[in-house]
């Protein structure tokens, strides 16, 4: 039985935004231009093949993270000290200072907690959902959201 | 005990919200199965989609919405389905020469594969009626190869995916009534007079 998917161009209008706005703040603005377009074209690949059509928005998230966790190794291959890295010279306006130093921070998170974290407090995702993303049970994606948001928490605190 | 969670939410906010272009990419990488584009036309805006062979589909954008025609090829040719003008630029600009009364045929490539039996033989035999010409129902289940098969030949004109670039609006009912059209019969007549066959 095939399973109905809809245009890949509306998943994108769909998704865009919020998928930049997570690479972003996952694996930074250096970083996020690269990582959006092999998330689309890793998606696009793999979309006619998919078994089912539910669970679009966590499927092309897991597969946005996975894209950041190789942005994130290969950044720190390059071991680029922050500063000199220019933020957002690519992609127009970052926000710098506080706002920054707080993203820097989530990238720190191991990765299911920085995904968990995002994708729980800022799209307010269902733990269900967060769940299929993870490829976890959902008491497990309820401690990643959990952890994460405690250890930056005490971070923030401390300074 | 600060809100982290209000913090971050505030904080994305700010977050740059526009990626870079990914249709040219996924081109190159030729994972884009369906391309489409708007045309404007004086017919109103026209959804044109194709695949890397050729059009697959024209469609009138008031007379069925754009969504509905995205979901069609989706499932009919392919759900990679992307918005790429540049690809659709060459049979854009065959259109605008083409009501602006400068072309008479459409050199663009067409994507026969996605139809099928009896409806394929009746639009390939459309395609061949020539500018400023017309035919009828009879005339093309004939050049078909089914001379009685007029009602079925109908129906597939009616099922036309690619209007003004298969040209069945110049089908006309035998004793010379228009006949049907799917776009609406004023646009049968907009064509007709545009190439000459109608005061």
């Amino acid at each position: 039985m095939s399973v109905y998917l809809p245009p890949f161009q509306a998943l994108l209008e769909e998704h865009r935004a919020d998928v930049y706005r997570f690479l972003v703040a996952t694996a930074g603005a250096s970083e996020a231009d690269d990582a959006f377009q092999e998330t689309w074209i890793a998606a696009l690949r793999a979309y006619p093949k998919l078994r089912r059509g539910d669970n679009l928005r966590a499927w092309l998230f897991r597969i946005a993270q996975n894209k950041s966790v190789d942005a994130h190794r290969a950044r720190g291959r390059r071991a680029v000290p922050v500063a000199a890295v220019p933020e957002g010279a690519s992609s127009g306006d970052v926000a710098v200072g506080g706002d920054e130093e707080l993203w820097e921070r989530v990238r720190q998170l191991p990765a299911k907690q920085r995904t968990a974290v995002y994708c729980r407090s800022v799209l307010g995702m269902p733990y269900d959902e967060l769940a299929v993303l993870l490829e976890s049970s959902e008491e497990a994606a309820r401690r990643n959201v959990h952890e994460g948001l405690k250890r930056l928490r005490e971070e923030l605190t401390d300074d | 005990m600060i809100d982290i969670e209000q913090q971050l939410r505030e904080a994305a906010l700010d977050l740059p919200a526009e990626g870079p272009p990914v249709a040219e990419r996924v081109a190159e990488e030729g994972l884009l199965d369906v391309a489409y584009a708007s045309v404007d036309s004086p017919l109103g805006p026209l959804v044109v989609a194709a695949t890397p062979k050729g059009l697959v589909r024209v469609s009138y954008s008031e007379f069925r919405g754009e969504d509905e025609v995205l979901e069609e090829l989706a499932r009919r040719v392919s759900p990679r389905v992307l918005k790429a003008p540049a690809k659709l630029d060459p049979v854009r600009r065959e259109l605008d020469e083409y009501f602006e009364g400068r072309r008479q045929r459409f050199e663009s490539a067409i994507d026969w594969s996605h139809l099928a039996g009896f409806t394929r033989e009746v639009l390939r035999a459309t395609a061949a009626i020539p500018f400023g010409e017309v035919s009828t129902y009879a005339g093309v289940a004939d050049a078909a190869g089914s001379p009685r098969a007029v009602r079925a030949a109908g129906n597939a004109l009616g099922a036309n995916p690619m209007p003004v670039i298969v040209p069945c609006h110049r089908v006309l009912r035998t004793g010379g009534m228009l006949g049907g059209y799917t776009g609406g019969i004023e646009r049968k007549e907009f064509l007709l007079r545009l190439e000459g066959r109608l005061l």
